[in-house]
């Protein structure tokens, strides 16, 4: 029994995604009330607190109260398309995390086992192949909404994500000419020999953070979705479950953005001195110890994301296309040419 | 049947019916979606085909970018579509499918004669390094004239879809 | 190991299927993802032919077909749009003038 579900069979690779997205939504529903929380004490108030102590309670609160709210379609919509928006929009943000390694060797059990999904050669172009089905989800719901604020919202949404879909896969590149690997796990364990990306390429982590912030529709450039501006954007229309949906794929879309900063800026899961010291211990508590390190590395990125939102106030929508193709794309290609330049030279 | 021979006639089976749907629907943005469908099926044919990079490369330039530029201007131009042209449209269709199917039995008489697989495939078969590295020394040529091309697309497209200036 | 006429025979279909949406609708947008689908179709044998000889030739042949289809892709919709600010229609059947 546990070799099946250990082993390397498809029944195992099923138990590692059921493991995954497991984690991956209870981290998804506790962001709702970290958010909250985080945003309260930078306002100088509590967060919510009556759920439970400290308010520990409330995304199960949150998600009885989205259980219950009545389902409304409206009358001119398309139904169908309607319905499929937010499952596509969330099974694209899911899907994503199957080539994302948790750490460099698990050993569960007395036995070996592959912290990541499924180990491709392509590696980081499925997360960029898959997050571009992600358009989708948002496009369809604001066309299919039948609503102005929708539609407008969905093509302003939509167009953001395709301009800086270019500059995050752009800046990447400079990254993949160092390390010469596609995968993730190659790009992390390749920054454990030399320095952390951040530090190597500094212009092309400014360009995945920023790309990375207008991927996702979050502040500053969440202009297409914020309440004085057009409503609610894209899921204007859009009640209850279905609303939760879309709430849910925007987290996993944090969560993944912040994995892939960590994963190809910030060393992933090695730290200088830890490494150190975990070399007389067994691989499996190295593992482990890894894995808690990628785990609190992401947190941190995740804690960025929030800092941001309530810090810094909005881009108008001309403004943020400007940067992307006028600033973010111009200087991801410098990145290319000069990274370019110092590997014939020698230098990288 | 080996698993990849079941996986592949499943996803024949995906990519036909969806070429069916865009096709046949009368609604322009079902039949974008349903291309949308068919693409992401041919990319998983790349990926059977053991060219990893291609089914990467279609997903997110064909799928996840022409596509979305179909899919706006499908919202903007024609939401409801118009179907199959009228009456006369009747005997098109016939007539088409007729010759399409002559054309397939054309198709079918020449596979006895097919190339022949070698089943053994190199190192990297399908990955980055072999495309870059094909790309940059025997394809340099159409490499450079694809970019020229692009420009000039772009140029094309730019130009074309400006406004009208009011005289 | 999928065989090379098992590759034919789904690509032939898609492309008669292609074929046939080209010559019977109407609506220009149609006719245009019924021509991208021919072109995939086209580029399926390319990549199964590659497979089949073992070279990656087809491949790049399959990557230029890609880089060519977004380029008129793009050309073609803006057409598309300047054809519509006129006529204010997509039917190709009211775009006839040239017609004897």
């Amino acid at each position: 029994m546990i070799d099946l579900l250990l082993g390397a069979g498809p029944l195992a690779a099923l138990f590692k995604v059921a493991v995954v997205l497991g984690v991956l939504m209870t981290v998804v529903g506790n962001m709702v009330l970290v958010e909250r929380k985080v945003a309260g004490w930078m306002q100088d108030r509590v967060g919510p607190n009556r759920a439970g102590p400290w308010g520990l309670l409330q995304p199960l609160a949150d998600g009885i109260k989205f259980i219950f709210k009545e389902e409304i379609v409206p009358q001119a919509a398309n139904k169908a398309i309607y319905i499929m928006a937010p499952i596509l929009a969330l099974t694209a943000a899911l899907t994503t995390f199957a080539v994302v390694p948790f750490s460099d060797r698990l050993v569960v059990l007395g036995r070996e086992v592959a912290p990541i999904i499924a180990d491709l050669d392509i590696g980081i172009l499925w997360i960029f192949a898959v997050a571009s089905l992600g358009v989708y989800g948002i496009v369809l719901a604001g066309w299919s909404s039948n609503s102005k604020y929708a539609m407008m919202g969905g093509l302003r949404s939509s167009a953001q994500m395709i301009s800086y879909e270019l500059s995050m896969s752009l800046s990447v590149v400079g990254i993949l000419m160092v390390t010469g690997s596609l995968r993730l796990a190659d790009i992390a364990g390749h920054q454990a020999d030399t320095v952390w990306n951040i530090v190597a390429q500094p212009i092309g982590f400014l360009v995945f953070m920023t790309a990375a912030f207008a991927e996702t529709n979050r502040l500053p450039f969440d202009l297409a979705e914020a309440e004085p501006e057009l409503v609610a954007g894209y899921h204007t229309e859009y009640s209850s479950m279905k609303f939760l949906l879309f709430y849910m794929a925007e987290y996993a879309h944090i969560i993944l953005a912040s994995s892939l900063m960590v994963l190809l800026f910030c060393g992933g899961w090695h730290l200088p001195f830890v490494d150190g010291m975990l070399a007389t211990t067994s691989p499996g508590f190295a593992g482990l110890i890894h894995l808690g390190i990628f785990c609190l590395k992401v947190s941190f990125f995740l804690f960025l994301y929030i800092w941001v939102r309530w810090t810094l106030p909005r881009f108008r929508y001309d403004q943020l296309m400007r940067l992307g193709w006028k600033v973010m794309l111009p200087l991801a290609l410098l990145n290319v040419a000069w990274t370019a330049a110092l590997i014939l030279w020698g230098i990288a | 049947m080996s698993a990849r021979e079941l996986v592949f006639w499943a996803d024949a089976i995906v990519a036909v019916m969806s070429a069916g749907v865009v096709v046949l629907h009368r609604n322009a943005v079902v039949c974008a979606l349903a291309l949308v469908m068919n693409l992401c099926s041919i990319a998983v044919f790349f990926l059977l085909l053991d060219a990893a990079f291609l089914f990467a490369v279609q997903v997110i330039l064909y799928a996840g970018a022409i596509m979305v530029l179909f899919l706006f201007v499908v919202m903007l131009l024609d939401p409801e579509g118009q179907g199959l042209a009228g009456r006369v449209g009747r005997i098109q269709l016939t007539l088409t499918v007729a010759g399409a199917s002559l054309l397939l039995v054309g198709m079918a008489r020449a596979l006895p004669s097919a190339v022949a697989d070698t089943g053994i495939l190199p190192e990297g078969f399908g990955g980055v390094a072999g495309v870059g590295r094909l790309l940059f020394t025997d394809y340099l040529f159409p490499f450079e004239l694809a970019s020229i091309l692009l420009l000039v697309a772009m140029i094309g497209a730019i130009h074309m879809g400006k406004k009208e200036v009011e005289r | 190991m999928i065989p090379f006429s098992s590759v034919l025979i789904v690509s032939a279909v898609l492309f008669a299927m292609g074929l046939v949406g080209v010559l019977t609708r109407r609506s220009a947008l149609v006719i245009f993802m019924s021509v991208e689908l021919m072109l995939n179709a086209a580029t399926l044998v390319f990549v199964g032919a590659s497979r089949a000889l073992g070279t990656m030739d087809g491949q790049l042949f399959a990557f230029f077909v890609m880089t060519v289809a977004a380029a008129e892709a793009a050309v073609g919709l803006a057409i598309v749009i300047a054809l519509f600010r006129r006529r204010r229609t997509t039917d190709m059947d009211h775009v006839s003038l040239l017609k004897w």
